[in-house]
């Protein structure tokens, strides 16, 4: 094993950049008149997901994402909210997974997902010229350009064009989740970031339905060097749908053999005085290793959990 | 029982009634979909290898393997003889199973013999060997640093390329792991 204390004098290089990142990412919120905000990392509830197990916790959880609460926030008025901080995730290592890391949420009241692409878009450029002056970031094999507008791909014709099928037609999470890990994800260009939109409802159990075809949902996801950088939805806002989509991915967990989970009742006591509104998470290490070239989630954190 | 979660470069599991080994592994998880286990496995039998994806549901029995220290007794066609060192019960292998094993094999050598499920399917050997050269050429004299090399035969009919100043009779170190010669052993 490694010795703890020399692997972090020779990491010094990421580590300056890592908080070089953090600093230019508050800067860009604070410009855009964001407030920065905190909320409980240890809660008694949590919002249910098929497929994100989180950590039980003093008789609560260590949460996996602070959504919750952050749209508590946006129910009581708050209209421009982001926050930086550690979220939990039970079985997930990899070269790109860690049980704790560290993620920015951002939510706009009054806004679709749209808003969310300009903010990723605007956010990278900001901390592509500050280090590199320059959108076109000097990593991967050929550079990364960053210029906007990103290349947009629809969840139906990515699929159509590298697995053969369409996910929106043909209802089969797990066939999604595989190709969509195992083939689409990597056919994505190496040298632009990709933004995926116009998810099947059934792999956004937050997200809207689209009014024209409600079997899409407004869910987009951005892609960058291999990476997936960032989710974000316009936001489900009805109580009564949500609550169905809740015992939706309920039903779906039992039948794998999996825990359901109490339904947050408080959150969906919120939802009524939630105005449209959008959000997005986004994992600041991860933006941290597109910034820095690491190959490797570990490489830019001082230790490892 | 060994979950999805449990798999890492190492494990040894058990498929279809055969050992595996994990060489390779990769965990791939989008954000919001189900965790993927990326395994690149070894069969321990065979020794071929495939890439299988795995899902957090699939359950693994481990491989019942076991290592076990015998003497090399003797050959007899193509079947290879040990015992025991503590029972003294003696077992066969045949050449398939003894691979490339059969080059250091000598009366009385000492190796591990790998077993599953109390079956022998591989031999580990020590990792260095002294064997005695029974046939050489003779060498050029004086010529120690060039970095030629001849032919020589060891006395389990392992050819062997070995530096010129090698002679008949004299006994030298081999290196299991890449089969070559390391050093004259007095």
């Amino acid at each position: 094993m490694e010795d703890p204390l020399a692997r972090l004098a020779a990491n010094r290089d990421r580590l300056n950049r890592r908080a070089e990142v953090l600093r230019l990412i508050r800067t860009f919120f604070f410009a855009e008149g964001f407030l920065e905000v905190t909320t409980p990392v240890l809660s008694p509830t949590l919002i249910p997901e098929e497929h994100i197990e989180p950590i039980a916790c003093e008789g609560g959880f260590l949460l996996p994402s602070p959504e919750l609460h952050m749209k508590g926030l946006l129910a009581a008025g708050y209209e421009k909210i982001f926050q930086i901080g550690p979220v939990f995730r039970r079985g997930e290592r990899g070269r790109f997974h860690l049980p704790e890391f560290t993620l920015l949420e951002w939510y706009r009241a009054g806004a679709d997902y749209e808003a969310l692409i300009r903010d990723c878009e605007q956010l990278l450029a900001v901390v592509a010229r500050k280090l590199f002056r320059s959108l076109r970031i000097p990593v991967g094999n050929a550079g990364i350009d960053l210029t906007p507008p990103w290349p947009r791909m629809r969840i139906r014709d990515a699929f159509q064009r590298v697995a053969g099928w369409d996910p929106i037609e043909q209802r089969s999470p797990d066939r999604f989740e595989e190709d969509f890990a195992l083939r689409v994800i990597p056919a994505l260009d190496p040298g632009r970031p990709t933004l995926l939109l116009e998810f099947p409802e059934y792999e956004a159990s937050l997200a809207r339905r689209k009014a024209e075809d409600p079997r899409v949902a407004e869910r987009v996801e951005l892609f960058a060097g291999g990476l997936e950088l960032a989710n974000g939805f316009t936001e489900l806002v009805d109580p009564r749908e949500q609550r169905f989509r809740f015992e939706q991915v309920n039903r779906s967990r039992e039948k794998s053999g999996r825990k359901a989970f109490a339904l947050p009742e408080m959150f969906l006591a919120w939802l009524p005085a939630l105005k449209p509104c959008a959000g997005m998470a986004l994992g600041v290490d991860r933006l941290v290793m597109l910034f820095s070239g690491a190959d490797r989630i570990e490489d830019v954190i001082a230790w490892v959990p | 029982m060994y979950e999805a979660a449990d798999l890492r470069k190492g494990l040894k599991i058990e498929i279809e009634g055969e050992p595996y080994t994990v060489v390779d592994f990769d965990f791939v998880k989008p954000g919001k979909g189900q965790a993927l286990y990326k395994c690149k496995l070894k069969n321990l039998i065979t020794g071929s290898q495939f890439d299988r994806t795995f899902r957090s549901v699939d359950r693994f029995v481990p491989a019942n393997l076991e290592e076990q220290e015998m003497e090399f007794l003797y050959q007899e066609g193509e079947q290879y003889c040990f015992m025991n060192t503590s029972t003294y019960e003696q077992i066969h292998m045949d050449k398939e199973q003894v691979g490339q094993a059969k080059n250091y094999l000598l009366n009385n050598l000492t190796v591990n013999v790998l077993l599953f499920r109390d079956r022998p399917i591989a031999i580990n050997l020590p990792i260095f060997v002294d064997l005695k050269v029974v046939q050489a050429e003779p060498g050029i004299k004086g010529d120690t640093a060039s970095g030629a090399s001849k032919p020589v035969t060891l006395e389990t009919g392992y050819v062997i390329q070995v530096p010129l100043f090698v002679e008949e009779g004299e006994k030298l170190r081999l290196d299991t792991r890449t089969g070559q010669y390391v050093s004259r052993v007095k």
